[in-house]
């Protein structure tokens, strides 16, 4: 009474695409699906609208310097003596540890010169830096050190006038995030 | 079969028979009236935002309520959803005094408001709110939209999961403030409170007729009238209660499209393989 | 069906070491691919699949919520804001979370009528049943103690009445009570203790439905027949592909329910209460817990009255400790069922008296569910009082008394034979020789 059914090749072309199909829309269901708990673990709208803030410098006389914090790290802003510009000046390339700007404003590979750590064309007295030391991440103190400039009293790393590493297990020079003068007395930060 | 169909139709009779006869004795049960109905852009499964219509909400909100309510989980920055650029946004915040500090001197201050500051609270706590308001604090309004759902009654909450009516907020918010009205004879309002009979916990709420006539003149033409007032403001809170509302009925119209066509191809491969079984059969 | 020797044979190189360390391939495949099955489960079998996966979705929500929640009195609604307004997608997330815990609920209600309409909880599958229940009592622990963590008004006046029953029980009640809110009242020590362990508990349900499913494949499962598996070969089928297909197909059919209301309808399941911030100074009007906990409020609520001895006025079970005896009673009585049952035929298929109490049960039960979202006046503690009774009554008297009483139908010889019947039947009323091929109890 049940004939075997022979199942022909349309027939077998017709399931293995059934198969297929519904593989593949199962497959793009799940990706879909995992997509947002992964999104979910990404900086969410409030962090990210902290990512930028504005600083009103005004206050700040030359050879004074404040400390903000910006994503939830120190900013060391620094209106710079002309002494301590000329000392950063005259200080060779070839002297240096880390030989590269490490400015976020300029791009890669710029040497470390006092005009490519500083804030640009008639802003040279200015210095902007994150304020973490590049070796294990300490909060270097400011007017210390044999350099003038900044000192890390966890290992003994010494920054020179412009943030860059002169002696000590540092690495680098502080790094300097993206920032831009919006007025004489504001900077945007990120 | 006959006996099963005679008890379930007996449970009905009784649930109905039981809510009204609730309805008739003890205590009235609030609010009076039922919530009135407007059309929302909102509701249904297309549901999208007038953004001309929060716009103009948010101006009521600010010109009307915020004297006493405040938006507390409403960030400058989220005002972008109802079509401001990220520079009128950061005027409309600078307009605001916002409280900060301590400052190096160990002092609060008051600063202007940046885009990633909250809408200010116009009081500086809840006891200041009560206090200036004969002991009632006027609630935040960024959840009014979901606070306030009266019941619907059996069977429409039941008619209510196909029409997909979420939309008892807004109506309820709506006929709030367009139904204030002289309380009937007999019915006693006490001292300070107004009579309105779409108010949830009572027959009177403290809070005098907000909205009037020409309170609010709206750039865009639309009508100054306290109807439109309390469309507008109403939507806007819906938009503030619940800002990716559009984003989660779009999300779902997708979501059920595909589930549906998933279904539909998992059915034809189950059938498929099960067919495979029956040429084994003896 | 049993635990016998396994045909499991690995297929590569690195299965057959890892199985020669591990037997998991084996447990795998013995347990979920060649597995046999009844051939002829309908759709309501496929619940267990929906509720182990219902369990894992709950659970992977809840760690995702968890990175950004926080608990505490002070910060808990604030947290749950920020996860509706700034977290990406933590809406769908939180949704999917509270939404789920209802599906879980209506998913586990219709996996427990289901089995007691066809007797799977009979011999010899009492501990499967007994260990269901004890999974329905962490679930049930679980939701209340989630339901807290928000912090709305409901959240916290729901967790004070509940907290409340503990002071019912007899010269320790009072410092029981104080023990579990770790303070005088629902504060944030409860709070922080709940969401402990509330974490803590799907992990221990996930435990015990690791038992269940084990006793479930020592006994293998019933099916509608009542019948049990004679000829493996001619009645049963392999769990993978042809299980997992059918079940596959149901979890999706689920799932589009589940998809209408995080979507469309995500907060018609909730109580706008819980959208106001806990207020320990001001009560609702209505406190109603949620939906799936209605049935037991009302039992609670049922008992309005004390039970004394008589012509004195020594109370022995006041109303309110009698409430709490009544709701835990309703569910302890589920441990019980195997036994109440008397009748020696499984399936409601074959027993048609037995049918309708069944239905006039499940009647009650939503009736019960209604009116535990009623105020506690007018005519319905009455009315409540009348259902619970009838409830109580349908498992000690009208189950003992069915089996008793009743007349079966004849049952069938075998799956096979019911199967066969089945197709015949259908032939008769179908004759269309290409319908042939595609009958069977099977949808």
């Amino acid at each position: 009474m049940c004939a075997a059914k022979t199942e022909d090749s349309a027939d077998l072309e017709r399931r293995d695409f059934l198969y297929i199909a519904t593989g593949t829309l199962g497959a793009v269901g799940a990706a879909a699906l995992a997509w947002p708990f992964i999104d979910q673990m990404n900086p969410d709208a409030s962090t990210r609208a902290l990512a930028s803030i504005d600083v009103d410098i005004s206050a700040i006389e030359p050879g004074q310097a404040i400390t903000v914090k910006w994503r939830g790290q120190p900013i060391f802003i620094r209106n710079r003596t002309e002494q301590e510009v000329e000392e950063a000046r005259a200080v060779a390339l070839e002297d240096l540890k880390d030989r590269s700007a490490e400015n976020d404003n300029l791009p890669a590979g710029e040497p470390a010169t006092d005009a490519n750590r500083s804030a640009g064309e008639g802003r040279e007295n200015w210095i902007i830096m994150v304020g973490v030391c590049t070796h294990l991440g300490c909060v270097p103190v400011g007017q210390a050190g044999d350099f003038g400039g900044w000192f890390c009293p966890c290992h003994g790393s010494h920054y020179d006038t412009a943030g860059r590493i002169r002696r000590g297990p540092a690495p680098r020079n502080l790094p300097i995030p993206v920032f831009a003068f919006t007025s004489d007395t504001t900077v945007t930060i990120g | 079969m006959k006996l099963k169909t005679i008890l379930s139709g007996m449970t009905v009779a009784l649930m109905l028979g039981a809510g009204a006869h609730a309805a008739e004795e003890g205590a009235p049960s609030y609010p009076l009236e039922q919530p009135r109905h407007a059309d929302w852009s909102f509701a249904g499964i297309f549901g999208h935002w007038d953004i001309q219509q929060l716009q103009r909400g948010l101006q009521v909100y600010q010109e009307v309520c915020a004297a006493c309510h405040s938006l507390k989980y409403v960030a400058f920055r989220n005002l972008e959803a109802l079509g401001y650029s990220q520079d009128q946004v950061k005027n409309f915040a600078a307009g605001f005094s916002v409280a900060d500090g301590p400052n190096d001197e160990g002092e609060m201050f008051e600063r202007p408001g940046r885009t990633s500051d909250y809408f200010p609270s116009p009081f500086a706590n809840e006891q200041a709110a009560a206090y200036a308001n004969n002991g009632a604090a006027p609630p935040d309004l960024s959840l009014m939209a979901k606070a306030r759902a009266p019941e619907r009654g059996f069977p429409t909450f039941i008619f209510d999961i196909f029409t997909l009516y979420a939309e008892n907020g807004p109506d309820y918010i709506y006929s709030l403030l367009t139904g204030y009205q002289d309380s009937p004879a007999g019915v006693e309002v006490p001292e300070g409170a107004h009579y309105n009979p779409y108010f949830v916990a009572g027959p009177a709420l403290a809070m005098a007729p907000p909205l009037s006539d020409g309170v609010v003149t709206y750039e865009d033409g639309a009508p100054e009238t306290v109807d439109q007032y309390a469309k507008d403001v109403s939507a806007f809170l819906m938009w503030a209660a619940e800002p990716h509302l559009v984003e989660r009925k779009s999300m779902g119209f997708k979501v059920m499209v595909f589930l549906i066509l998933f279904a539909g191809l998992l059915y034809l491969t189950k059938k498929q393989v099960w067919a495979g079984l029956k040429e084994k059969e003896a | 069906m049993s635990a016998g020797h396994s045909i499991y044979t690995p297929k590569s190189g690195f299965m057959k070491w890892l199985d020669n360390r591990l037997p998991l391939p084996r447990l795998i495949y013995d347990s979920f691919v060649a597995y046999p099955v009844p051939r002829n489960l309908n759709g309501w079998y496929t619940f267990g699949g929906i509720l182990s996966l219902m369990l894992v979705s709950q659970i992977i929500t809840g760690i995702v919520l968890a990175m950004h929640y926080v608990a505490n009195s002070g910060m808990a609604f604030d947290s749950v804001e920020h996860i509706m307004r700034d977290v990406n997608f933590g809406w769908l997330m939180r949704r999917m979370h509270a939404v789920g815990a209802s599906m879980f609920f209506v998913a586990v209600y219709i996996h427990i009528f289901r089995g007691m309409y066809y007797g799977s909880y009979k011999n010899p599958r009492e501990v499967l049943w007994i260990l269901g229940v004890i999974i329905f009592l962490l679930m049930m622990a679980t939701a209340f103690m989630g339901y807290v963590l928000p912090w709305g008004q409901m959240s916290f006046w729901g967790a004070t009445v509940i907290t409340g029953f503990f002071t019912a029980i007899p010269w320790i009640g009072d410092s029981i009570q104080q023990l579990l809110l770790g303070g005088f009242a629902v504060e944030n020590p409860t709070l922080n203790r709940f969401f402990s362990l509330h974490y803590l508990l799907p992990f221990m349900i996930a435990g015990v439905v690791v038992l269940h499913v084990w006793a479930l494949h020592v006994t293998g499962q019933t099916n509608p027949t009542g019948v049990e598996v004679k000829d493996m070969r001619k009645e049963t089928v392999p769990f993978s592909p042809y299980a997992t297909l059918k079940d596959a197909v149901a979890l999706v059919l689920f799932f589009i329910l589940f998809a209408w209301f995080i979507f469309f309808l995500p907060d018609y399941l909730g109580h706008p209460d819980n959208y106001i911030p806990a207020d320990p100074l001001k009560t609702p009007t209505h406190i109603v817990p949620e939906w799936y906990f209605l049935p037991f409020y009302a039992i609670l609520r049922a008992i309005t009255f004390n039970i004394s001895i008589p012509f004195t006025e020594i109370v022995l079970i006041d109303s309110k400790l009698g409430g709490v005896i009544a709701m835990f009673a309703s569910i302890a009585v589920l441990f019980i069922l195997p036994w109440l049952d008397t009748s020696k035929v499984r399936s409601a298929n074959y027993r048609p008296l037995y049918r309708q109490f069944f239905w006039i049960f499940v009647a009650v039960c939503i009736f019960l569910g209604w009116l535990g979202s009623r105020p506690a006046e007018g005519i319905y503690p009455t009315l409540s009082l009348i259902a619970t009774i009838y409830y109580f009554a349908h498992f000690f008297v009208i189950l003992p008394w069915l089996g008793w009483v009743e007349k079966p139908k004849p049952l069938p010889a075998s799956i096979a034979d019911a199967v066969l019947t089945e197709s015949k039947r259908m032939a008769v009323s179908n004759p269309n020789p290409a319908v042939l091929h595609q009958t069977g109890t099977q949808s």
